[in-house]
């Protein structure tokens, strides 16, 4: 039991934390980026390749892989949101565009480490186990839920203690009336992009210590099941999206415990698929704003 | 010359067939995109479409055409149901709504020991021809394309433009989001069943949301304002990995990147630069030539 939680728990802080870039992209914009899976994947590589080449030690390869994939939202948005921005139908567009880009960084990741399963080299990080009441579970979970709630809570210092984070929050009230105030609304949107990548990219190096299991589709199936937790949690909303990640983590360890793994994906998705119908505005989320 | 032409029928058969597969699936997005309605269950409409079909046709025997039928009529029915909830969701929350049902129907197929869970079923008799393929194609863009120029089709642009305006002007919106999705639904079932009796298996895995993501390229590649948009998409597309695996090895990058890679750029630069899709070229290079703005918004107005 005591295992089985902390298994959830663990899941649930990677699925969190990629939903928490996820929800802080559509709170400022109102555009779902599907290139999203496609950073979280791109970042694993890159901390892959800064491990094997290079030779950095792994707690200087997941902050660099970070950076980079804040970076690669940066360019993203000057790409492939920025020119679509006055279009009336914007949400569709962007959405469009950021699936073309996903299909571009899928490519070059096919096209330069393979479709192939590749691994962390052994020794990347210890296998050190530890014993909790109810069962053993590993260093390597532990410190993946650490860094998790780490992250968790420097985002919410940032964006409710600093002037950037205000911004933020100014533009995605409102970005006219912030314009109007004197908040530059592109550095802004760049800097959510940055946000935001730099957190998917911080899940997609934790999963891919996680399972050691990296390939250029690993985006695909936490996509969708990221679109399950922002939906769950009420797209927008931070504290719904870390709520609803631990949610759905619990939730897939318990099915897989007692339904069986095939089952997993079908109960994330049914439940998804009742939220929408029943409760559209998620378990933390505004009622009246499904407008978007 | 006859004989060469038979040989490269004989190639590229399945090729040709899958340009009117796809223009149908693309069509099936293409009519809730008409309204305005980003709608992407049609994956799972496609799976419904197949499933039923299929069985029809190995478990119960009966004819072809009928098959065909319950695997068209089956999924429109299964979309009013979910329609009358799901089509009160806007925009993105409609597409993810939608998508959350195409997954539910993967996974339930899936996980259903019935017809053979992850498997499918295979070894399907092989009864659709590649003219009956473009037969369907054909009924289908003369009922969109008859749709357009009616008060119909006038309805569904002022829902595209307006919805709210066009619910004050009387226009029954919420009939209309219906039985759009309802006909959407029936294309896909279509394109599922008659693909199922063309490569000769079902599986699940086949109606993933990557399927649902082709239909919609599809149709923007294409471009969504007209009827033809959509199967020119489709063809463009379906014929592009063809020429792009001859291309391959002269760039000296493996074929399925090289496609991935192509298939992204094109989306870009077409969502970027020709937002009504490739059919819209030429009107848009004739009025970059007599030095006006092309029409539909391709350049922002900052």
């Amino acid at each position: 039991m005591g295992q089985q939680i902390i298994n959830g728990l663990f899941l649930g802080s990677i699925y969190a934390l990629f939903a928490l870039g996820y929800t802080l992209v559509f709170g400022v914009l109102d555009i779902l980026n599907l290139a999203h899976a496609a950073i979280f994947m791109l970042a694993t590589f890159a901390a892959l390749a800064l491990v094997t080449t290079f030779h950095f030690p792994i707690f200087l390869a997941l902050p660099a892989a970070v950076l980079f994939a804040g970076l690669v939202g940066i360019v993203l948005e000057r790409v492939a949101f920025r020119p679509l921005r006055s279009r009336a139908d914007s949400n569709i567009s962007g959405l469009i565009s950021s699936l073309a880009v996903a299909t571009i960084l899928e490519a070059v990741a096919l096209e330069v480490w393979g479709p192939n399963i590749s691994r962390f080299p052994i020794g990347t990080l210890s296998d050190a186990r530890v014993a909790i009441p109810g069962g053993v579970v590993s260093r390597l979970q532990l410190t993946i839920i650490a860094v998790a709630v780490v992250m968790f809570l420097a985002l919410t210092w940032l964006l409710t203690r600093t002037r950037i984070g205000r911004e933020v929050r100014a533009v995605a009230e409102s970005p006219r009336a912030a314009r109007v105030l004197g908040v530059n609304v592109d550095r802004v949107i760049a800097s959510t992009f940055f946000l935001s990548s730099a957190l998917g990219g911080a899940a997609g190096v934790l999963f891919g210590l996680a399972f050691n299991s990296i390939s250029p589709d690993m985006g695909r199936s936490v996509e969708l099941k990221g679109l399950a937790v922002i939906i769950l949690g009420g797209m927008g909303s931070m504290p719904g999206a870390v709520l609803a990640g631990f949610l759905l983590g619990l939730t897939e360890v318990f099915v897989v415990a007692h339904l069986g793994a095939s089952w997993r994906d079908a109960v994330s998705f049914a439940g998804l698929f009742l939220i929408l119908v029943l409760r559209p505005q998620g378990l933390l989320g505004a009622a009246g704003a499904r407008e978007a | 010359m006859t004989e060469r032409l038979a040989d490269f029928y004989g190639t590229y058969q399945s090729t040709i067939g899958y340009i009117g597969l796809n223009g149908l699936l693309a069509l099936s997005v293409y009519t809730t995109l008409s309204c305005g309605q980003l709608a992407l269950g049609n994956a799972g409409f496609m799976a419904i479409g197949a499933y039923a079909a299929v069985l029809l046709t190995m478990e119960a025997h009966v004819p072809f055409g009928l098959s065909l039928l319950a695997g068209t009529l089956l999924p429109a029915l299964v979309a009013v149901p979910l329609g009358l909830p799901v089509l009160r969701l806007k925009g993105v929350f409609l597409a993810i709504a939608t998508i959350g049902f195409g997954e539910v129907v993967r996974l339930s197929l899936v996980n259903s020991e019935a017809v053979n869970g992850a498997q499918g079923i295979v070894a399907i008799p092989q009864k659709t021809s590649v003219g009956l393929i473009f037969a369907a194609l054909a009924l289908a863009v003369a009922l969109l394309g008859r749709l357009k120029g009616s008060k119909w089709g006038f309805a569904l642009e002022a829902i595209r433009e307006d919805e709210p305006a066009a619910r004050t002007m009387g226009i029954p919106t919420g009939a209309y989001k219906l039985s759009m999705l309802a006909l959407g639904a029936a294309l896909a079932g279509l394109a599922g069943a008659l693909e199922a009796h063309f490569t000769f298996m079902v599986a699940p895995n086949g109606f993933g949301f990557d399927r649902v993501v082709d239909m919609l390229v599809f149709a923007v590649v294409g471009g969504s304002g007209v009827v033809f948009g959509p199967v020119v998409g489709a063809a463009f597309l379906t014929l592009l990995p063809e020429v792009l695996r001859e291309v391959a090895p002269m760039v000296g990058i493996e074929p399925g990147p090289l496609r991935m890679a192509v298939d992204g750029l094109v989306l870009l630069l077409v969502i970027l630069f020709l937002p009504n899709g490739i059919v819209s070229l030429a009107g848009v290079i004739r009025a970059r030539r007599s030095g006006r703005r092309p029409a539909g918004g391709t350049e922002s107005t900052r």
